[in-house]
């Protein structure tokens, strides 16, 4: 087998593109899309709103390898539709997701969505809860799903809870994690609840940092490709269980965040509780010191 | 129907269900003497942080009997709580541990039921109800992803033009009768005749895979999400030329 080499080039997560994201995660020249563009699976439903489609419905499918290793792989496309899931977007990952489960083979999940795709909700939930399933039945079969969030789109609505069901998620600074969203939260409850146009206030709450903190996500890296790319390799080379024993785990790890943060007001506070020294400092600090500063935090080993 | 009339068609031998605030715990026996599990959240309650860890922790008590018992989810929520704080805790990962649980129990061998008899709506709706191995619905339920007056908001569409488009697919619009059509809802109850029966004929279906996509693709309400699914799994399953499948 020859040497397993990365696309070496500087990449923010953050700005790139689906195709770019997977580029640089697999082995070079390695990936191989399933269901690719020029198939033209477009949304059968965004033309009822006069929509425009895209080729690849806004998510990219295949297999590549990984440090050597067969992965299969999905990104989502935060710049179409908000990466959102539809019918056939959804549909690409169910499939992706029920194959793994069959060919014994590890799924990145590369999230950039919003959630539910609106014209086409009752699909896109529906959708939502055929991967959930899936996630889990290829789990119990011992296969590692690992998320990777850190897309413009950030992980949002039924993306947050898909998730919640993987074996392990990479995030980064930029990666937001959140069932509803701030404009969400506000249009519902009002701007004193939620006031979506303070962006420090969105990204102390939803943002990577946080997440990471509390335990929400298990590796926080830069908002680099070949940093996620590292991590993934690191992730996957640990098989994670699921069983009664992990959720009972979880069940415990997710009491005890209630019984220590539950009535505070604001991630600081929780930073705070947490035992970190200079809390008001944390959005500032660059990786290196954040993960220092970060050794006090929740973790979620063997209870995700 | 009320709760306690959906209880009283359902167990007629009598049942110990308890109703505290938002959440339904307790269990019942079906006419042939079984056992079962009923648990729940109603009142159109919302879905937040302490729902959905109370709920999660009934569900792993019964998987730690290992008695194998079916377990009926009875729902009648609104959406997620949305609540700066309840997204400051992480309700995401609290929503998917409840959804955990349940795909942990049906694993186990317990049978799960989710009966949909009020409202639900988009990650409560997932986290219960879309989560059970199968779903069932009283008339009058009315499961939804978003209202149509947010939905006209977000996709800048007045409200008559979205319900003119509403007529045309059941696709993205509220309501019973479209979660039926896209394969969600297995079947929709007939509330004029005891539902004791209606159960057990649920029970006695063979446990299987997930066949919404099937069911949505023979309602007409998803046409493609099965075909697509299965085209996938060939194109993965194929060593070479995966672009083909």
């Amino acid at each position: 087998m020859t040497a397993a080499t990365a696309n070496d080039v500087p990449l923010s997560w953050y700005e790139a593109s689906a195709r770019q994201r997977i580029d640089a995660l697999v082995d070079a020249g390695s990936f191989c899309e399933f269901i690719g563009p020029e198939l033209r699976e477009i949304s059968p439903h965004l033309a009822i709103f006069n929509l425009p489609e895209q080729f690849d419905d806004g998510i990219v499918i295949g297999r590549g390898r990984l440090d050597g290793a067969p992965v299969l792989v999905a990104a989502q496309e935060g710049r179409f539709m908000g990466g959102a899931f539809g019918e056939v977007h959804g549909a690409k990952l169910t499939g992706l997701l029920r194959a793994a489960r069959a060919l014994k083979q590890d799924v990145v999940i590369l999230f950039d969505t919003g959630g539910v795709r609106l014209q086409e909700a009752n699909a896109g939930e529906l959708a939502i809860a055929e991967i959930m399933r899936a996630v889990i039945e290829a789990r119990h079969s011992g296969i590692n799903v690992v998320g990777l969030i850190g897309g413009r789109a950030g992980c949002y609505g039924g993306g947050s809870l898909i998730a919640g069901t993987c074996s392990r998620l990479i995030i980064s600074e930029q990666g937001r994690l959140s069932v509803s969203g701030p404009e969400v939260i506000e249009t519902n409850k009002g701007i004193e609840e939620f006031d979506s146009r303070d962006r420090a206030l969105v990204w102390r709450t939803m943002g990577g940092k946080h997440r990471y903190l509390i335990g929400g996500a298990d590796i926080f890296v830069d908002d680099q490709a070949l940093a996620f790319r590292e991590a993934a390799i690191a992730t996957l080379a640990i098989r994670s269980r699921f069983d009664p024993n992990v959720l009972q785990a979880e069940q415990k790890r997710l009491e005890r965040r209630l019984h220590r943060f539950g009535d505070v007001e604001d991630a600081i506070e929780i930073w705070e509780v947490l035992g970190i020294d200079q809390p008001t400092g944390i959005p500032a600090l660059p990786t290196g010191a954040f993960l220092r500063a970060a050794n006090k935090r929740e973790n979620a080993d063997d209870a995700r | 129907m009320t709760l306690d009339d959906i209880l009283a068609s359902l167990f007629p031998n009598g049942s110990d269900v308890e109703t505290v605030g938002p959440m339904i715990a307790g269990k019942a026996l079906l006419p042939d003497g079984r056992l079962i599990h009923v648990l729940g959240i109603t009142q159109g309650q919302p879905l937040g942080v302490e729902e959905a860890i109370a709920l999660a922790e009934r569900v792993i008590e019964i998987i730690a009997t290992r008695d194998r018992t079916p377990i009926l989810l009875l729902v009648d929520s609104a959406s997620q709580r949305m609540s700066k704080r309840d997204e400051l805790l992480g309700l995401s990962e609290y929503l998917s541990h409840l959804a955990k649980a349940l795909l942990v129990a049906e694993a186990e061998g317990h049978r799960t039921i989710g009966l949909l008899y009020g409202g639900s709506a988009a990650g409560a709706f997932i986290a219960t109800a879309l989560t059970t191995g199968t779903l069932v619905a009283l008339p009058g339920a009315h499961p939804a992803v978003m209202d149509l007056p947010s939905m006209a908001r977000v996709t800048k569409l007045p409200i008559d033009v979205l319900k003119a488009k509403a007529e045309a697919t059941p696709v993205f619009a509220p309501g019973l009768d479209n979660m039926v059509r896209t394969g969600g809802v297995h079947v929709v109850w007939d509330d004029a005749v005891p539902l004791a029966p209606q159960l057990a004929a649920v029970l006695q279906r063979p446990q299987g895979q997930d066949d919404r996509g099937r069911l949505g693709a023979e309602r007409g309400g998803r046409q493609k999400a099965a075909e697509l699914a299965e085209r996938v799994a060939r194109a993965a399953a194929s060593p070479q030329d995966a672009r083909r499948a």
